[in-house]
């Protein structure tokens, strides 16, 4: 396996009227060609403004600081004529609203193939012929047809994937998700699903899906990280983080999404309100909502470090017994 | 006193339409978006209602609310039809019959303070109650509900929208009601203040003896919160069970593809789950397929689902069912496939 990307002690801040908001703080990791990584957290957890900042789309009061190194290009130093050249060719990002990142105006055929265009080279009929085959691979029907419809011709679904169409259509190295299903419904979620792991499979394009979606996490991801209040708070294999959580959050997360094989009577969800930025407890920003929170956790802040030594697998939480609610109660 | 087995609504031959004008010359189109809704809710039960977008599931919570008027069909609250009601005698019945929406910000005045917007009801519906009175039932309304009565006087956009779906459950319950429809009342929240409101629900429906009709499209939300459910499609009933039959042994075609395609937060599960995924996407509504409604995405279609409308038969237990070929597409193997149980 090869790094594609290498993120450094990634930072965001806003500048507010007369304040400034830290949105992501410090946060390292690398993802690797092919494998798909889902980033879990909720509003204001920093996850969806850590993956713009690396994108160069922050809002205009945003502020980057840190590396983000794809080969020896540091995405985060680069000039907007810079970033142009490699966004959408070797790094794409799509959005859960597929309307509003379409142009209107223009007919699908138009938009995918001035992609080629640009960053590739083709000649327009090239382009287009290579934009209708893109449109068939990710399951347009009709597709000659389709690519001369307007965005607001077609359903949800559709335009997901014909966003989907035009961030392949380099064949980059890595995609960015964020929240790419949440505004379908569920069995055109499935398919999107499907979709995304085959073309993981054919491209050997690395993944990132950001969600708040624990399914779709456990369907889609090999890697998780999970982010609170700015920061990654753990970090490791889906399958690690399921069944052997090792935060109090991953494990409030888990228990809070209802199970549809098996109903529970009640739910145990996380108590209180997740953290305002601006006002972030001492210590670790999760301890007033924390079941296993004492008095270490009110004063430091917990590193994100390996739970142990050989482990590739990292957690922020100084709280070293099994986590458990039953233990707690 | 109503007895527990007793029919609190009852929905007869529901229909709906709406016309849509597509140009100023060509004659407007109508858009099916309920026929032939047929079945009741008992009182103390949670019924939930599940379906895609534009399957008619908002639709039609509004018609028993009488806040979307049927074309046709009775809605039957305690035996007395709604839709006959004069305006002004459904004004009174309002009381009992309360709604909770998706976009708790977007639902709440931002002019009025949180004491006004719970107390609001009150004004309206009994006008006669004083002051001192209305005050006090806001207050232990706020603590039903989990909200510190200091901030009474605060306004919405100082809460947070798990706050603000907690204000709207506290409007809806000041005027005692007997029904409350949920409608996708925690799509807009993140997932620990989802448990959070999902939980508050059901104790304030056993300290009240609500009665719930819970709106969402979200099946796994469905399946934790409701005794039976309701299965739509372009505007019609599918099925009807309950939580249980729905879950272990769907029987159209359809509800078990929609529950094959659930994800499920459990890896090792959705990696041996055969994914049934549907083909293609919801008809137009405007123009649905002739007879069976379903059948163009239906893996077990034949040719006669194309010439007759499935009747909604009524099976053993009382669950009911839209499809000519249930009996014959029983394949219990596939059933833990669609769970991975």
């Amino acid at each position: 396996m090869s790094k594609v990307l290498d993120v450094i002690d990634l930072s965001v801040t806003f500048a507010l009227h007369n304040s400034e908001v830290r949105a992501v703080n410090n946060l390292n990791f690398s993802l690797e060609a092919g494998e798909t990584l889902a980033v879990v957290g909720e509003s204001g957890s920093g996850k969806s403004q850590a993956f713009l900042s690396i994108m160069g789309l922050l809002a205009k009061n945003g502020r980057t600081s840190g590396r983000a190194m794809m080969g020896p290009i540091d995405l985060v130093g680069l000039e907007t004529s810079q970033l142009d050249r490699v966004r959408g060719k070797d790094i794409a990002m799509i959005f859960q609203d597929p309307m509003t990142s379409l142009n209107p105006s223009l007919k699908v055929k138009t938009q995918l193939s001035e992609v080629l265009v640009k960053h590739r080279g083709f000649d327009k009929d090239k382009a287009v012929t290579t934009a209708i085959e893109m449109l068939e691979r990710v399951g347009i029907p009709e597709p000659a047809k389709r690519a001369n419809a307007f965005p607001h011709e077609m359903s949800g679904g559709m335009r997901q994937r014909v966003m989907i169409a035009m961030a392949l259509l380099c064949q980059p190295k890595i995609l960015i998700a964020d929240e790419p299903t949440t505004a379908l419904d569920v069995t055109v979620q499935a398919q999107m699903l499907e979709l995304f792991k085959s073309l993981t499979e054919d491209f050997g394009t690395a993944l990132v899906m950001i969600t708040h979606d624990l399914g779709v996490v456990a369907g889609v991801a090999d890697r998780m990280m999970v982010m609170y209040g700015g920061r990654a708070v753990e970090t490791g294999m889906v399958d690690e983080l399921f069944y052997d959580p090792r935060h109090p959050y991953t494990l409030g997360l888990l228990h809070s999404t209802p199970h549809i094989a098996h109903r529970q009577a009640r739910l145990d969800p996380i108590q209180g309100l997740p953290p305002s930025l601006e006002h972030l407890p001492k210590g670790c920003s999760f301890n007033p909502r924390c079941a296993f929170c004492f008095d270490r956790c009110l004063e430091e802040r917990p590193p994100l470090v390996p739970v142990s030594e050989a482990s590739a697998r990292e957690k922020a939480c100084f709280y070293e017994g099994p986590l458990s609610y039953e233990k707690v109660a | 006193m109503i007895a527990a087995t007793e029919n609190l609504l009852e929905i007869k031959g529901l229909r709906k339409s709406f016309s849509i004008t597509t140009g100023l010359l060509s004659r407007p189109l109508e858009l099916k978006a309920l026929q032939d809704i047929t079945f009741s809710i008992k009182k103390g039960e949670t019924l939930g209602i599940v379906g895609e977008s534009g399957c008619g599931k908002s639709t039609l919570g509004r018609c028993i609310l009488q806040l979307i008027a049927p074309d046709e069909g009775q809605v039957l609250w305690l035996g007395q039809d709604l839709t006959r009601l004069p305006a002004e005698e459904m004004r009174k019945r309002r009381a009992d019959l309360q709604i909770i929406f998706q976009d708790p910000l977007a639902s709440l005045n931002p002019r009025m303070t949180v004491g006004e917007i719970i107390a609001d009801p009150l004004r309206t519906l009994r006008p006669g109650m004083g002051k001192a009175e209305r005050q006090a039932r806001v207050v232990r309304m706020m603590e039903a509900v989990g909200l510190l009565p200091e901030m009474i006087n605060r306004y919405p956009h100082e809460f947070s929208g798990g706050q603000a779906q907690r204000i709207g459950i506290a409007r809806a319950l000041i005027t005692e009601p007997k029904l409350i429809v949920c409608d996708e009342p925690v799509s807009a929240l993140d997932v620990s203040i989802q448990a959070q409101i999902l939980n508050l629900l059901s104790e304030l429906k056993d300290e009240f003896g609500l009665t719930l009709i819970f709106i969402s499209h979200n099946l796994s939300v469905v399946r934790h919160v409701s005794d039976r459910i309701l299965v739509l499609y372009l505007g019609r009933i599918v099925e009807l069970a309950t939580g249980d039959e729905i879950y272990e042994d769907p029987k159209h075609p359809y509800t078990r593809a929609l529950l094959t395609a659930v994800p499920i937060p459990d890896p090792k599960l959705a990696r041996q789950r055969n994914i049934d995924a549907l083909k293609g996407e919801i008809p137009s509504p405007i123009n649905p397929p002739s007879g069976c409604t379903f059948r163009t995405r239906c893996r077990f279609a034949k040719p006669r689902c194309a010439e007759v409308r499935p009747p909604l038969e009524t099976l053993e237990g009382g669950r009911l069912v839209a499809c000519i070929r249930w009996r014959e597409i029983e394949i219990p193997e596939e059933s833990e496939a669609i769970l991975g149980a």
